[in-house]
């Protein structure tokens, strides 16, 4: 069953997203994980067009996004700016933020919890 | 006051500087960065430049807007966002000033509001404050451009990419800083300020 809220990985590498997706679909099959990595033509960056499309995509009305480097926060909050949706940006290490949101939201623990264990993952300002 | 034919025209230059000076600012971001601030401006340049013949503006803002827009979706890295919000920045100033000093007032502002750096960070910032304040003392020439532009030399970044290589990053001008300098310098050419 789809949970209240969607994941959102966004990633200069197609392929790192997308492996991370991948890692997370493991523990957390309920839970919709998009990926938005590199640009359009594929090269290495990242996209607002791209991640805007996929915002669009989603079902959820609310989503929790883990991002790479610095532009892809830009890009990503750009996109925030444009979108309906509710979207949350965690500033954790990608992988183990990505991962511990997908596993808490599986399990239907509440966000106040999952941003407590988010809290020491935070890595960028 | 400003006038549309004059910006379109510093536009149309600016992105003449960047397709001329590509390699340049490629080297540039490889010594500190990912070399592709060249191809990502050029890649924008493009397609303003393509926008900008499918339309005929009457007014700065509905310009600056689309050029703005542009240039997030096209650019990509952190240029895009940046320029882009910049532009977005002077379009939504010029609803109701046509001063060139607070239109890139304005223009700085986002870049801050999206990039959360200072002056003395090594970002195009060091180029954007200077000539600002250049242009509101009536002192704006060339000089202003090329000095903040080899101040950033001398600086250690704190933002972006660049700042991953800490220490490392001294010694080299920033990318981004030398893309706006080329910014500035059509800002002259095209005689949007006087003097
Ligand atoms: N947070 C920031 N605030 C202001 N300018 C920044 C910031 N981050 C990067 N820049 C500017 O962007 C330039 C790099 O642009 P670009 O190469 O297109 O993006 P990327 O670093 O994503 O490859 C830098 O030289 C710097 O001037
Ligand atoms: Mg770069």
């Amino acid at each position: 069953m789809a949970k209240e809220y969607g994941l959102l990985i966004i990633s200069h590498v197609n392929e790192i997203a997308t492996g991370l997706a991948k890692l997370i679909d493991q523990v957390a099959a309920d839970v919709t994980v998009k990926t938005a990595g590199g640009t359009e033509d594929g090269e290495i960056g990242t996209s607002f067009d791209k991640i805007n499309a996929v915002l669009d995509e989603f079902k959820e009305d609310k989503i929790l996004a883990f991002y790479d480097l610095g532009s892809a926060k830009m890009n990503l909050e750009m996109a925030m700016e444009f979108s309906d949706k509710e979207i949350k940006l965690y500033e954790t290490a990608l992988i183990e933020g990505a991962y511990v949101a997908a596993s808490l939201l599986q399990a239907d623990v509440d966000l106040e919890t999952i941003e407590a264990q988010l809290d020491p993952l935070v890595i960028k300002e | 006051m400003t006038s549309i034919e004059k910006v379109s025209q510093w536009i149309e230059i600016f992105g003449e500087k960047i397709t001329a000076n590509r390699e340049h600012l490629n080297k540039l971001d490889t010594a500190i960065g990912d070399g592709d601030h060249g191809s990502n401006l050029t890649r924008g340049a493009a397609a303003v430049k393509e926008k900008a013949a499918e339309n005929d503006y009457d007014n700065l803002a509905n310009f600056f807007k689309d050029v703005g827009m542009t240039l997030v979706s096209k650019v990509g890295g952190a240029s895009g966002p940046l320029y882009g919000s910049a532009f977005m920045g002077m379009a939504k100033k010029a609803k109701e000033s046509d001063d060139m000093a607070e239109l890139l007032e304005a223009g700085l502002e986002a870049i801050q509001k999206r990039g959360k750096a200072d002056v003395g960070e090594k970002t195009m910032i060091d180029e954007w404050a200077p000539v600002i304040e250049s242009v509101k003392a009536g002192s704006f020439n060339q000089d202003v451009i090329d000095e903040s532009l080899e101040s950033t030399r001398e600086m250690k970044a704190t933002k972006g990419r660049a700042s991953y290589l800490g220490d490392r990053s001294i010694g080299h001008i920033d990318p981004g800083a030398q893309s706006s300098a080329y910014l500035f310098e059509a800002l002259l050419e095209a005689g949007v300020i006087d003097g």
